[in-house]
């Protein structure tokens, strides 16, 4: 695979890019290979949008109301799956004992689990937005929209890769990392849905800026908290 | 290893006792019925100290949390669950007896006002802790696990207020404004009966933190005793 072959080597420069690069593109390829992943995220949300729209069963105009709470809590919902997956992947393939092994920091961990599952969020998001829009017969495409995505699920990962690691290291891992996950993620759910409505339903724009400030803030804090955090979460 | 507890949290615990009995005794016969609100207001006194003390016990907690981080000595994991078991205990007598004195007063048990969400939000994220220790049996894991998930949840607290205060600004709230009903002037007799409540409340939270912190460390001791035997 093309990805691959930029060859990792362990110089002092470019020690931390390459060993974030080359973690990256191994589950990048173990997902390429085995679809497995983004397939059962991509079930799983279009799920949960049919059935938002069987529950609330809403009338054309209020759809775009409420396209910005059924996104989220959507991709909220799916992106457990990756996160879950992602740790999972590395605790029973034993691969995390030889990342624990590798001769860099664990950051260079966080930071490649955080981007390749920040992209794997996109991808559905994009797919979420183009059902919703199908289904509803709405027209969700907006720029300010995508950019409070982008915003939001990067706060989410973060969050996200910091519990699922955690949570990697308990037993019976799958059904506890909502709940060890939601609770920390009420600011950044209601920044990330108001904003997104005051984008597609228009609205207060001194509002908008607060939200965002509000997401950015999160996204700040919690990219602080894993860089210092990390290493006492992998540590054995 | 086992540990009894020690004479003088012994007779703290008779003062602490003497002193809720105490405070009973002044908020029922010592204090006026306000003017408005009627008995009710009665509930105040221990509302106020309970939560108090349970936001101390978080504030506690987080502390004992980056304090085991560093130093790695078991005793401060001790501090952290007693200080988030108390925590959650005094938080939800603060939401009871919140939502007794809402009843009659905002005409509705709950609102969704920054204060009552975050402190809902602040159970629940500690009610995760618990799930989370519960689910971990080997000692040092739990306690490196439990203590950065105390860190990552206290940290999000102060944005969980803010999130929702903007969240209530920018939609009016309908039932139950905080700060335009409900608030009253205290008479000289009431602040003091305030303050004693405080006080008593922060004696209680003292001792019963100190008696589960010992009961912590004697359980992690005994546990340890039991595997090393098998």
């Amino acid at each position: 695979m093309g990805l691959l072959s930029i060859k990792v080597y362990w110089g002092d420069e470019m020690k931390f890019l390459k060993a974030t690069w080359a973690i990256l593109c191994k589950d990048l390829l173990t997902e390429k290979r085995t679809f497995v992943t983004m397939g059962s995220m991509l079930v799983f949300a279009l799920i949960v949008i049919l059935i938002f729209m069987f529950a609330f069963d809403l009338a054309v105009g209020l759809r775009k109301e409420a396209a910005s709470g059924i996104i989220w809590v959507t991709l909220c919902f799916a992106g457990t799956l990756s996160l879950d997956r992602t740790m999972a992947l590395e605790r029973d393939a034993e691969g995390i004992d030889g990342l624990r092994l590798a001769p860099f920091d664990h950051t260079v961990v966080f930071v490649a689990k955080v981007l390749t599952n920040w992209v794997y969020l996109l991808i559905i998001a994009v797919i979420v937005l183009a059902a919703y829009a199908l289904f509803g017969n709405v027209m969700l495409f907006n720029g300010g929209f995508f950019a409070i995505i982008l915003l939001g699920t990067f706060g989410y990962i973060l969050i996200g890769i910091l519990v699922a690691t955690l949570n990697m290291q308990i037993k019976s891992h799958g059904p506890l990392l909502s709940v060890l996950l939601f609770p920390l993620l009420i600011p950044l759910l209601l920044a990330a849905v108001n904003a997104s409505s005051l984008v597609l339903n228009g609205g207060d724009p001194a509002g908008l800026r607060t939200w965002v400030n509000v997401l950015i803030g999160y996204d700040l804090l919690f990219l602080a908290a894993g860089i210092l955090l990390y290493d006492k979460i992998l540590d054995e | 290893m086992i540990k009894k507890a020690p004479k003088t949290l012994l007779v703290m615990d008779a003062l602490a006792a003497l002193g809720l009995i105490s405070a009973l005794v002044l908020v029922f016969f010592f204090t006026p019925v306000e003017q408005t609100m009627g008995m009710v207001q009665k509930v105040f006194y221990f509302h106020v100290a309970a939560t108090w003390t349970g936001m101390l016990g978080f504030l506690l907690a987080m502390v004992a949390s980056v304090a085991y981080l560093k130093t790695k000595k078991l005793d401060w994991d001790s501090a952290a669950v007693a200080g988030t078991e108390i925590g959650m205990v005094f938080v939800l007598i603060g939401i009871i007896t919140g939502s007794i004195w809402a009843k009659p007063i905002w005409n509705t048990w709950w609102t969704w006002d920054p204060r009552l969400t975050t402190t809902f939000i602040m159970e629940l994220i500690y009610a995760a802790y618990f799930v989370l220790r519960a689910n971990l049996t080997e000692i040092r894991q739990r306690a490196r696990l439990a203590s950065i998930y105390a860190i990552v949840g206290f940290t999000t607290v102060p944005l969980t207020f803010l999130s929702i205060r903007i969240f209530r600004s920018i939609h009016p709230v309908v039932i139950g404004d905080s700060s335009s009903s409900g608030m009253f002037a205290m008479s000289s007799s009431m602040l003091f009966t305030f303050i004693y409540s405080l006080v008593v409340f922060s004696l209680f939270f003292v001792v019963v933190f100190w008696h589960r912190y010992l009961l912590e460390n004697n359980q992690r001791n005994l546990t340890t005793i039991i595997m090393e035997e098998d």
